[in-house]
């Protein structure tokens, strides 16, 4: 029982991370109908934004953490974002009348890109953040010990997806996302500049692509300039999972998919961890494209 | 076949046969690795050229070609070329399971599956799987192949090898894309509902055309596991299938020549520049993304067929 707590909280944890990334995924997927293959390297990213911050800044004083942390994350955000951006004008714009497959090319040389330049920048070396900046206590809940951080991981991520879902929900720039991902042409027509919308979800995707960097950083305390692509696509599985286009099913994807990762390292195999998740992957692909919370969309073969 | 293209033809043969003639060995193992990497996309490229199919785990069915030779000659002592048709079975076969429950999903979805089913193979292999993979580390220690009773084993040999079999290849895809069944792929990519439509059973025909790149894609496999002698599952990364996918898209979908030319271009062209180890990377992203921009059909897209009956509005 122990142990099952223990991992169910350290797949909440996870699966929040999941979660965040793949809402970057889900929205643009929405939207433009687009694998972002760049977007785990722009999570890659936010994850060294935040440790040259958190050095130049010189966090591990420990003067003000929380506030700290807070305004590193916020920073990094907004980094990650501006980067995001640039993408789209340069390398998905341009190919918005293209081909698909043309459009998949571009974002996979953009993540090819993205992540040899952060590798020329910090080096091919893991890097590891300082260990200090969060209290690595233990808190009981229900009588098990469970580590601070995680429950901060996980509190922090449902935060961001909390005012993601505000934002989509109750704002007019969120209802014209809405409405764009259902029917660009009819958006435009309602006068929504659509150009405007993809701009925008390539800006808040990244960010908080790139907010779970800085925590994939915080919680497992080591970075290496790969690891974009295999956390991406386990994002992209949660989004699948979830219901591709679907912001909540984003979120549900994550979590479940962090839990049933780490139920199935613990009780199945830890050497196939990985793999359970494609397994995931493929078997809800089979069962039920659409995925959890999706909608039937009308075939376009 | 037009004028220029056998005169094309000709003169690609005849600068490929010279090719070692001219070249310090060094440079004749990249012409290999060119070689090889050209199958590789000759074999993708019926997927996804002709099908339309979009695959990025074909490092999956090489991975499984080059296991397959790897286990039948270190294990059971069966000759390196004698493998060659056993891998391209269990290739295909190993493609004909993983693709049946999958193969109706559409584009992108598919894409995303064989990504998952080329991970989960690697995966499989790192972890020893049957205990005949050698885990992590691979298998070592396999044989050269014998041709005519002589030893292939300098870089120049390998290469006439290597490149007999991409002009089989091209051989035979030519022959396919002229078939029946190749025509019916090409309707098949260009409007499936029409194709089903037209009697064409879409779901078979699919199944089939993955099938055969994976079975050739798993032939390939032989050939590097002999050429290296060392194989483990590093060399069937992710990143493998990547770049097959995008020497296919780059060089023109659908077309051998562009494919070929893809190859060239992305397995070769970087190692002239190998002086910028580093930054290769780098550049090779931005060069794929400003090409997608500036020529979004490829290099060489297939001209259309000739017997396209006249538009009705022209």
């Amino acid at each position: 029982m122990e142990q099952f707590f223990q991992q169910l909280t350290n797949g909440l944890a996870v699966g929040g991370i999941y979660a965040l990334i793949a809402l970057g995924y889900t929205m643009v997927y929405g939207v433009l109908k687009l694998i972002n293959f760049a977007h785990g390297d722009l999570f890659t990213l936010g994850a060294y934004l935040g440790l040259t911050l958190i050095t130049s800044l010189a966090l591990h004083d420990r003067v003000g953490v929380a506030l700290g942390v807070l305004v590193l994350v916020l920073m990094v955000m907004g980094l990650v974002a501006v980067v995001g951006g640039l993408l789209e004008r340069t390398a998905y714009r341009p190919l918005r009348e293209s081909p698909r497959l043309s459009a998949v090319v571009s974002a996979l040389g953009a993540s090819i890109f993205l992540q040899n330049a952060i590798m020329l920048i910090y080096g091919a070396r893991l890097r590891v953040y300082p260990q200090d900046i969060l209290p690595r206590t233990t808190v009981h809940l229900f009588g098990v010990g469970v580590p601070l951080m995680r429950i901060l991981i996980f509190s922090a991520s449902v935060v961001l997806m909390a005012v993601l879902y505000l934002w989509i929900h109750k704002t007019r720039m969120g209802t014209a996302i809405r409405a764009a991902a259902i029917d660009q042409g009819a958006a435009r027509l309602m006068g929504i500049d659509v150009d405007r919308v993809i701009l925008l979800v390539f800006l808040v995707g990244p960010a908080l692509g790139g907010a779970a960097g800085v925590m994939v950083g915080l919680y497992y305390g080591q970075i290496s300039f790969t690891m974009g692509w295999l956390y991406g696509l386990k994002a992209f599985t949660a989004a699948i999972l979830g219901g591709i286009g679907n912001i909540p099913g984003a979120m549900l994807g994550g979590l479940l998919l962090g839990v049933i990762e780490a139920l199935g390292a613990a009780y199945v195999s830890l050497a196939w961890k990985d793999a359970i998740a494609f397994l995931v992957l493929i078997l809800i692909l089979i069962v039920r494209p659409t995925g959890i919370l999706g909608e039937r969309v009308a075939e376009k073969v | 076949m037009t004028r220029r293209t056998k005169i094309g033809v000709a003169v690609a043969v005849a600068g490929l046969a010279a090719a070692p003639a001219v070249l310090n060995p060094y440079w004749v193992d990249v012409l290999n690795s060119v070689g090889l990497y050209g199958l590789l996309a000759l074999s993708l490229n019926v997927i996804l050229g002709d099908a339309g199919m979009y695959n990025m785990g074909h490092a999956a069915f090489y991975a499984v070609g080059a296991y397959a030779t790897a286990i039948l000659n270190t294990r059971y002592g069966i000759p390196v070329l004698w493998t060659l048709p056993l891998a391209g079975l269990a290739a295909g076969a190993f493609a004909a399971v993983v693709a049946r429950p999958v193969i109706h999903l559409r584009g992108d979805y598919l894409l995303i599956v064989t990504v998952g089913v080329g991970e989960i193979l690697r995966i499989a292999l790192v972890n020893d799987v049957f205990g005949l993979t050698g885990g992590p580390n691979g298998i070592f220690g396999i044989a050269r192949p014998f041709v005519f009773g002589l030893k292939i084993r300098k870089p120049h040999q390998f290469y006439y090898l290597i490149w007999a079999f991409v002009a089989l290849t091209v051989f035979v895809f030519h022959r396919l894309q002229h078939s029946r069944f190749g025509r019916a792929l090409n309707y098949l990519r260009d409007d499936p509902v029409a194709a089903e439509g037209s009697g064409i059973p879409t779901g078979r025909y699919r199944l089939l055309a993955f099938v055969v790149g994976a079975a050739w894609a798993g032939m390939a496999g032989t050939l590097y596991a002999t050429k290296m002698t060392i194989i483990s599952p590093q060399s069937f990364s992710f990143w493998e299938s990547v770049v097959v996918f995008m020497i296919v898209i780059l060089g023109g979908a659908g077309n051998m020549a562009g494919v070929l030319l893809g190859a060239f271009l992305i397995v070769g062209l970087p190692e002239v520049f190998r002086g910028f180890a580093s930054a290769r990377l780098l550049v090779f992203g931005l060069v794929m993304m400003v090409m997608m921009v500036v020529r979004t059909q490829g290099l060489l897209p297939p001209r259309p067929r000739r017997f396209r009956l006249p538009d009705a509005s022209g």
